[in-house]
């Protein structure tokens, strides 16, 4: 049977001076299956063309739909408004991001700055032939380190973390999972003092208070406990100069 | 030269970057594993008054050397006490570096603990007001332990926590230390991934449990050992009994006119 479930969006553009924060209350009837990106897609269909919120794949693959769902941060499309049988969903932007407008932030331009900050390629001496087969890896390492590159870089662990709200130039789950995808990757060349370089301060590794929010929301179910403990570990083993 | 150069550029002159922030990070760990299970160890002890009174006082002479010197010196514990002082003072250095500083880190801490309901989350709260609180009220205990070690005893303890009052004070030193060293020592495992084995997200479900049943248990301990102070306490300052001698010490006198 279905229902009619309400939506409370937050309403802000930082960019008019005219605007002031607000939440905005939509009602609409649950369908089978409704995710709240369809409820936000029927929303701005039908209720409320203004309402500005980010999507592209609506299939939990591009990261690009996260918000605060009733206080945690989650993927739009990935949760179904039927998992909240008080029929009341708020909706507010992810913090720690800057604020587009209304639901909409921009991860983007953040995770091309975390990718830099960390390096995220493979640094190697090794001039690669693509003529030729690339060198084996171990399959249980590979495993291990292409698990970590299904990070989609959707900021949930970064909106999740309070150290993040608290520091913001945190470098945060992501960019730490980014370092220990390759460290652990044997075509990268690079050494645990070049790692340090990256993250060992108190905006990276030695910042992290282990809240491990970032663990327990992450769509993707990382193991970013484990890879945080690791890299902690390893550049604490380096601390003699 | 270089000191001056690296602490004007944030890096040595190399452009490497300290390794300071690893020690420190290292440091804040040991001395708190070091105060935690120190805390175990030291609940043990005055909880032995839960047993006997003549036990409590053997513990606190061992304490003073009663195992190696013909008389026992409470200046040995004043320098256990000043030790651990030396160690408490370097971890809230350190801890202090994590607690929200300005009022925007509080408000914004504040309310995502509010809105994401995430247990570790509020865990640390709680931690770093325990340990805001502890700066004071540990140090205050710890003073007076190093000023008065002769005093630390079934009678003296008593008479300090009735007849000074103090039982309030270590009832709130009580649930702060129980609740910043729990959490505390479960936040160690997580953070250099001890215990972890095969599947950390169970695991840590695990360590949260023990987290609860060791702080549960030596809260319960905590707080019947506090009561049995109290009540010596009261019945010394009210003369329901004599003060404490140890049984070994006491004289047994014949009174020969009674016999006769």
């Amino acid at each position: 049977m279905s229902r009619t479930i309400t939506i409370r969006a937050m309403k802000y553009n930082p960019q008019s001076k005219l605007s002031k924060a607000h939440f905005a209350e939509y009602k609409l009837e649950e369908t089978d299956g409704m995710t709240l990106f369809i409820a936000l897609t029927k929303i701005r269909e039908t209720l409320d063309a203004d309402l500005s919120f980010d999507f592209v794949c609506r299939a939990g693959i591009c990261g690009s739909c996260g918000m605060m769902v009733n206080g945690k941060p989650a993927l739009a499309c990935r949760t179904l408004t039927k998992n909240f049988p008080e029929g009341v969903i708020q909706l507010m932007p992810m913090p720690a991001f800057k604020l587009i407008k209304d639901l909409s932030v921009d991860t983007g331009n953040w995770m091309n700055g975390m990718s830099k900050r960390v390096e995220s390629w493979i640094h190697t001496n090794h001039k690669p032939d693509i003529a030729k087969l690339e060198a084996p890896m171990d399959p249980k390492l590979a495993d291990e380190t292409f698990e970590l590159d299904r990070c989609i870089e959707c900021g949930i662990c970064v909106a999740a973390c309070g150290t993040k709200l608290m520091r913001p130039n945190f470098i945060g789950a992501v960019g730490i999972n980014r370092v220990a995808r390759f460290a652990m990757d044997p075509h990268d060349e690079r050494t645990d003092e070049d790692y340090y370089e990256l993250i060992g301060d108190d905006d990276g590794i030695f910042g992290c208070m282990s809240l491990v929010a970032c663990e327990d929301n992450c769509p993707k179910h990382l193991p970013l406990q484990s890879k945080i403990a690791y890299m902690r570990r390893k550049l604490v083993a380096l601390r003699d100069k | 030269m270089s000191d001056l150069l690296e602490g004007f550029l944030g890096t040595s002159v190399e452009g490497k970057k300290s390794r300071v922030p690893a020690k420190l990070d290292y440091i804040q760990s040991a001395t708190g594993l070091f105060l935690g299970l120190f805390m175990w160890g030291h609940m043990f002890f005055v909880s032995t008054i839960l047993i006997s009174k003549d036990f409590m006082y053997t513990i606190t002479k061992m304490f003073e050397g009663s195992m190696f010197l013909s008389e026992p010196k409470p200046w040995i514990v004043s320098g256990i006490v000043l030790f651990v002082f030396a160690v408490f003072i370097v971890h809230a250095m350190l801890g202090m570096r994590k607690l929200p500083i300005t009022f925007r880190q509080y408000q914004a801490y504040k309310t995502h603990m509010g809105m994401m309901k995430h247990d570790d989350t509020t865990m640390w709260f709680t931690q770093a007001f325990t340990g805001f609180a502890m700066f004071f009220m540990g140090s205050a205990h710890l003073l007076m332990m190093a000023a008065q070690s002769d005093k630390i005893g079934p009678f003296g303890s008593s008479e300090r926590m009735y007849g000074d009052f103090m039982w309030p004070f270590y009832l709130l030193l009580l649930l702060a230390v129980e609740f910043h060293g729990g959490i505390g020592l479960y936040r160690l495992c997580v953070k250099w991934g001890w215990f972890e084995g095969a599947n950390a997200k169970e695991s840590r479900k695990n360590l949260k449990k023990a987290k609860w049943a060791v702080t549960a248990f030596f809260l319960a301990l905590g707080l019947l050992t506090l009561a049995a102070y109290v009540k010596y306490g009261y019945e010394y300052s009210h003369g329901l009994v004599d003060k404490y001698k140890p049984t070994a010490q006491v004289e047994v006198r014949f009174d020969e006119k009674v016999r006769a």
